[in-house]
């Protein structure tokens, strides 16, 4: 117990970040496993209802309920956020790998490149993929995931760089263990404390560009809802329906609150 | 003692300002703020304006030979009386005599020569009115008699002669893009890009002139703020407000409601399966309830249509909302019989610029669900809505609002013709096409608004697409003033606007 609190005391980011994080994705998950109601089912009687026992939290401008929107709304956002931080990540690795263990020209082309990407505000080269691609849900994560990839690639190049002259991989290679089995055997796990950390950030940084791209109408389509959906629909009540627009940015600031707590207290454990 | 003199000199210099202030300023009962959402960016001339938004300020500067009135009537403006050829080819319009244009000059039979040739892309740029391709030439009778000669005969022609785009302007103007001389009602004076426009009104206006001697057009593009300049008390009037706006503005506004002119409907390509098929978009017109969007999206508040004509046109409405009644079980029929007993699936395309829009696309979506057709909405710019489905019609279905482009029937009803230009909808029936060859062949009004209302049921009867309704559009008025007409097309008169009880 007293050694649990030492270690509260000595990194509190890291455990509020961990419980507020669990408490809203728990929230969230719940609510969308076994709220009762169809989140796009609409009702002309029950138009901004207030908040009651039926309708914890009321309902908008179409008499849906807003709980289960939100519920709806933000697994579908955190989804997004997973699967294009994944997306950032798996990519990210392969490309870092390659560049910082071979190093030369392989190097010097895809880092180039890298820069290429990295060189663009990345909500506006998202733009430029969604308007290639077209809008929906799974093509706001293909164009996130790849504008996130060039960042992870640039840390994962940069441990691979410290690592591949260290003892153990000549060592390794000594014995004779090949170079694929080198970088993803015995290199990769030496990433992870720093891949680990900016994982999370980049979670976060994921689920605002999703609600950005949902706000300005180009991530998920109505009628199906996502954090950034609910607000950009909020903005039109946002004087006789505060609590709409009230609701759903709290929900988002709450998330990545949450991850971004996380991902410092993990910075620091690292 | 110098220093004495000086400051009396300078307390007397200032007081003289400041009354030279107050004297200066006009009479603020009659001035009014009004705002617009967006800057007159196009043209100020008249015949090369295409938004809509800078054509209905327009209105209020330029005049033609004939305008529109508050009923959608052609009454005489710079002309005072037109008579037309036995052939129906030779239109001669009599100019009133005591038209004057801003700059203080007569109207003459030059200037109206002149206008009309460049309006009809004679003498200069394109014509935005394409019925004007139809002018052979224009003649000079005399002082107070103009000719218009044409290829065919067209008794539409005066509503296009009505048209924003063949206003009359002076012959030897330098500028009228940026300087506009008309024989409006109210003048132009300076205008501040994104900022505002300065209008005042014309003393020496033929007919009844107007009430407010002041305009400022203060340009609100950001949708956020317009509730709060109105709160604030920095514009007196808005036009085109949602009914969510309404409801936020301060008691010191009068909301006057009227209609938008336009028909909102489900358009559907029916050259794409299974819209080619007739009980496919019966069932779907069964399928939607009309009155539950217009109590979900708007407060009830809107005018439900049954086709392609909205009911403000009222020569040639006809009432057929009630040809499909919200009717689950026969729209399940009908989609059976069709061979769609499970439903199918289709996407809507809206244009993401228009929240009304997206707004009634989820609600259809919604209640189309209850026979099994899962339609999904797919937002587009406005560019690529026009590009692709207006021109290139590539797409299953969209919701939208068509309004007419000048005070004619055909221009809602000329577009579901086969082999119309503008059928984006790709509605094909030969009886409807043998309808539009009868009324341009008939001369007689009487008839050619009997067989519009025919050509309207066969719409209706063929569910030719979803109707929805005519938009309800909410003025706010602020209560020192009063007048605010609506017009069945997209125009603002400000001439009427009066201060209460002037």
């Amino acid at each position: 117990m007293k050694d649990l609190m030492f270690r509260i005391r000595k990194n509190p980011e890291l455990y509020t970040g961990a419980v507020i994080a669990a408490v809203i994705s728990f929230i969230l998950i719940a609510g969308f496993l076994f709220s009762p109601y169809d989140p796009n089912a609409m009702s002309a009687a029950e138009k901004f209802a207030a908040p009651s026992v039926s309708h914890l939290l009321g309902c908008d401008n179409f008499g849906r309920d807003l709980f289960t929107r939100l519920c709806v709304g933000g697994v579908t956002t955190l989804f997004i956020a997973l699967a294009t931080v994944s997306i950032g990540v798996v990519f990210g690795t392969i490309v870092g790998a390659f560049t910082g263990y071979y190093g030369g020209a392989v190097d010097e082309v895809l880092m180039r490149f890298n820069d290429a990407v990295l060189a663009f505000p990345s909500i506006l080269l998202a733009l430029v993929f969604i308007s290639v691609f077209g809008s929906g849900t799974f093509k706001v994560i293909i164009s996130l995931g790849i504008v996130f990839v060039p960042s992870f690639a640039r840390i994962v190049r940069g441990e691979y760089l410290r690592c591949r002259n260290l003892d153990y991989v000549r060592s390794a290679r000594l014995m004779g263990a090949g170079d694929l089995r080198i970088m993803f055997v015995h290199i990769l796990p030496n990433t992870f404390p720093v891949l680990l950390s900016s994982t999370v950030i980049g979670f976060n940084n994921a689920v605002l560009a999703e609600a950005s791209m949902s706000f300005l109408g180009i991530g998920v389509q109505p009628p199906d809802s996502s954090l950034g959906r609910m607000l950009s629909d909020a903005q039109a009540f946002l004087f006789s329906e505060p609590s709409y627009a009230i609701l759903t940015g709290c929900t988002i600031a709450v998330i990545v609150l949450g991850f971004s707590l996380l991902g410092e207290g993990l910075k620091k454990h690292a | 003692m110098s220093k004495m003199i000086k400051m009396l000199a300078l307390c007397a210099v200032t007081a003289v300002a400041l009354s030279a202030c107050s004297g200066g300023k006009p009479d603020a009962s009659s001035s009014i703020t009004i705002g617009i959402p967006q800057d007159l960016e196009d043209s100020l001339d008249p015949h090369e304006a295409v938004a809509a938004g800078t054509k209905e300020i327009l209105f209020n500067i330029y005049e033609g030979l004939l305008k529109p009135d508050e009923t959608g009537n052609l009454v005489p403006a710079v002309a005072s009386n037109y008579t037309i050829s036995e052939d129906g080819k030779t239109y001669s319009f009599t100019l009133r005599d005591d038209v004057k244009f801003h700059n203080g000059q007569p109207v003459t039979a030059e200037d109206v020569k002149y206008s009309i040739e460049k309006s009809a892309g004679m003498t200069g740029a394109q014509s935005l009115i394409s019925a004007f391709s139809n002018i052979e030439k224009v003649e000079i009778k005399d002082e107070k008699t103009v000719d218009i000669v044409l290829t065919e005969p067209d008794i539409d022609f005066p509503a296009y002669v009505a048209n924003l785009n063949a206003s009359i302007i002076p012959a030897d103007n330098k500028d009228p893009k940026t300087k506009p001389v008309g024989t409006g009602p109210y003048m132009y004076v300076s205008r501040s890009p994104q900022e505002n426009i300065i209008l005042k009104k014309f003393d020496e206006y033929w007919g009844e002139g107007a009430n407010i001697t002041d305009i400022t057009l203060k340009v609100i593009p950001n949708a956020d703020s317009i509730v709060m300049n109105l709160n604030g008390g920095s514009v007196d009037m808005f036009a085109r407000l949602t009914s969510t706006q309404t409801q936020q503005l301060s008691k010191n506004f009068n909301i006057l409601e009227g209609e938008m002119n336009l028909v909102q409907a489900v358009y559907l390509n029916h050259a794409v399966e299974p819209f080619d098929n007739v009980d496919v978009c019966r069932a779907l017109s069964y399928a939607v309830d009309v009155q539950n969007i217009l109590d979900l999206t708007s407060d009830g508040k809107g005018f439900p249509v049954g086709s392609s004509m909205f009911p403000s046109f009222a020569k040639y409405y006809v009432d057929l909302t009630d040809t499909y009644p919200t009717d689950i079980k026969k729209a399940k029929e009908l989609l059976a019989s069709a061979g769609y007993p499970d439903g199918f699936s289709f996407s809507i395309t809206v244009p993401s610029n228009y929240q009304p829009h997206i707004e009634a696309a989820q609600v259809v979506v919604e209640q189309l669900k209850k026979i099994g057709v899962t339609a999904d909405i797919k937002l587009v710019e406005w560019n690529s809505w026009l590009s692709d489905v207006y021109s290139g019609r590539q797409y299953e279905a969209t919701l939208i609002g068509v309004d007419a482009s000048s005070l004619t029937a055909s221009a809602m009803l000329d577009r579901f013709r086969s082999d119309a230009d503008n059928n984006f909808t790709n509605y094909s029936n030969k009886e409807y096409d043998d309808l539009c060859a009868k009324v341009r062949a008939e001369s007689s009004d009487e008839e050619r608004t009997k067989i519009y209302k025919d050509m309207e049921k066969n719409l209706a009867d063929n569910a030719a697409n979803i109707y929805i309704q005519d938009m309800a559009e909410f003025v706010a008025l602020s209560d020192k003033y009063e007048g605010y007409v609506f017009y069945p097309m997209y125009v603002q008169d400000f001439a009427k606007l009066k201060l209460k009880g002037q």
